[in-house]
């Protein structure tokens, strides 16, 4: 499915089995975002960035 | 039918393996993102009712987040894959230099220092090149190569900058390894892969992250037995030991306890999503 980035309303393809947490990138800007679902319904928030402890 | 929970704040390849492995394999394998879970510790029993399980993967890629949640489940009965004090010693480098000596697994040699001055002192002790790394942290973050006293005072003053636990100073001897180092793979008792990992050209860390190439290692029976004995110094389940050749034979530098295997399951051929299911489901039934 297609989603509208919500910076720069390019168009973000999102696969349709994507997972929860699961992070897709705006292919116009380029910033990324972490799929959730609120109420059945799949929307996109801002995606984590990289924390000091982040690892293996 | 064995419930398979696995907990993630990021989706990676990884997650994905280990559920198709875990349903190949006739599981009920559920991935549950805990990042936004809030848990009731004082309830005794595991909640939110979406981690009840028999065995639980801890695959958050957050240290802290894995660690603290880990905890929390063991203390209500739940099998953890890591256990606490093995993703506990696992996450912090002097910990598992501690663990791994204790144990008679060769490591490399390191000092440590609290302040500046006596930073300066361990440099200077173990010999420059010399590596300082931070206690806590990954895929190659920070870990400096520092090859003489005047860099060495440069970083240390930016150390200072930083959180309180940067002014644990870890330094250890450079070992003048052939561009790369190896990562085995051991799943329980046994050790099931391992990898050269060939660092990025420009780049002197083979950390996978930083663009280091994976490579099939045939496994020697030396590799098997110091990475089987370090998974059992730490108590791990599933870990990724990361080891460097030395004149003195393989030295243990590295553990860790959410291991990655993107590149190197293609590269060995080795199912390792499949290899850890089968424990997960083995250590659920006991």
């Amino acid at each position: 499915m297609k989603v509208k980035c919500p910076d720069c309303e390019g168009e973000i393809k999102v696969p349709d089995d994507a997972i929860a947490g699961e992070i897709v990138s705006c292919p116009d800007c380029g910033q990324e975002y972490e799929v959730y679902f609120e109420d059945g319904k799949l929307k996109l928030k801002q995606a984590e960035t990289v924390k000091e402890d982040w690892g293996e | 039918m064995v419930r398979v929970i696995i907990t993630y704040d990021r989706i990676r390849v990884e997650e994905k393996a280990l559920q198709r492995a875990g349903e190949s394999l006739g599981a009920d394998v559920r991935l549950i993102d805990v990042k936004d879970s809030f848990i009731d510790i004082t309830k005794g029993e595991v909640n939110p009712e979406v981690l009840k399980g028999d065995v639980v993967i801890q695959r958050c890629v957050g240290h802290f987040r894995s660690l603290y949640l880990t905890a929390i489940l063991e203390s209500v009965g739940v099998p953890v894959i890591n256990p606490f004090y093995a993703t506990l010693i696992c996450g912090d480098k002097l910990l598992t230099t501690l663990a791994l000596r204790r144990a008679g697994v060769p490591t490399p040699k390191t000092i440590v220092a609290f302040t500046r001055d006596g930073a300066l002192k361990a440099l200077e002790e173990v010999g420059y090149p010399a590596i300082l790394k931070p206690v806590v942290g990954s895929w190659g973050r920070l870990v400096s190569l520092i090859k003489d006293v005047e860099t060495a005072k440069v970083v240390l003053e930016h150390r200072e900058l930083l959180h309180p636990l940067y002014q644990i100073f870890y330094v250890q001897e450079f070992i003048k390894k052939p561009d790369r180092d190896i990562r085995c793979f051991v799943v329980g008792e046994e050790a099931i892969a391992a990898i050269y990992r060939y660092a990025a050209p420009g780049e002197w860390r083979s950390n996978t992250a930083l663009g280091g190439r994976a490579v099939k290692m045939e496994m020697n029976d030396e590799l098997r037995e110091v990475s089987i004995k370090a998974a059992k110094a730490v108590g791990a389940h599933v870990v990724g030991v990361d080891c460097l050749e030395s004149e003195r034979g393989l030295l243990v530098h590295e553990l860790n306890s959410v291991t990655e295997f993107r590149n190197a399951a293609p590269a060995t051929g080795v199912d390792i999503a499949k290899k850890i299911m089968e424990y997960a489901i083995k250590l659920a039934k006991k």
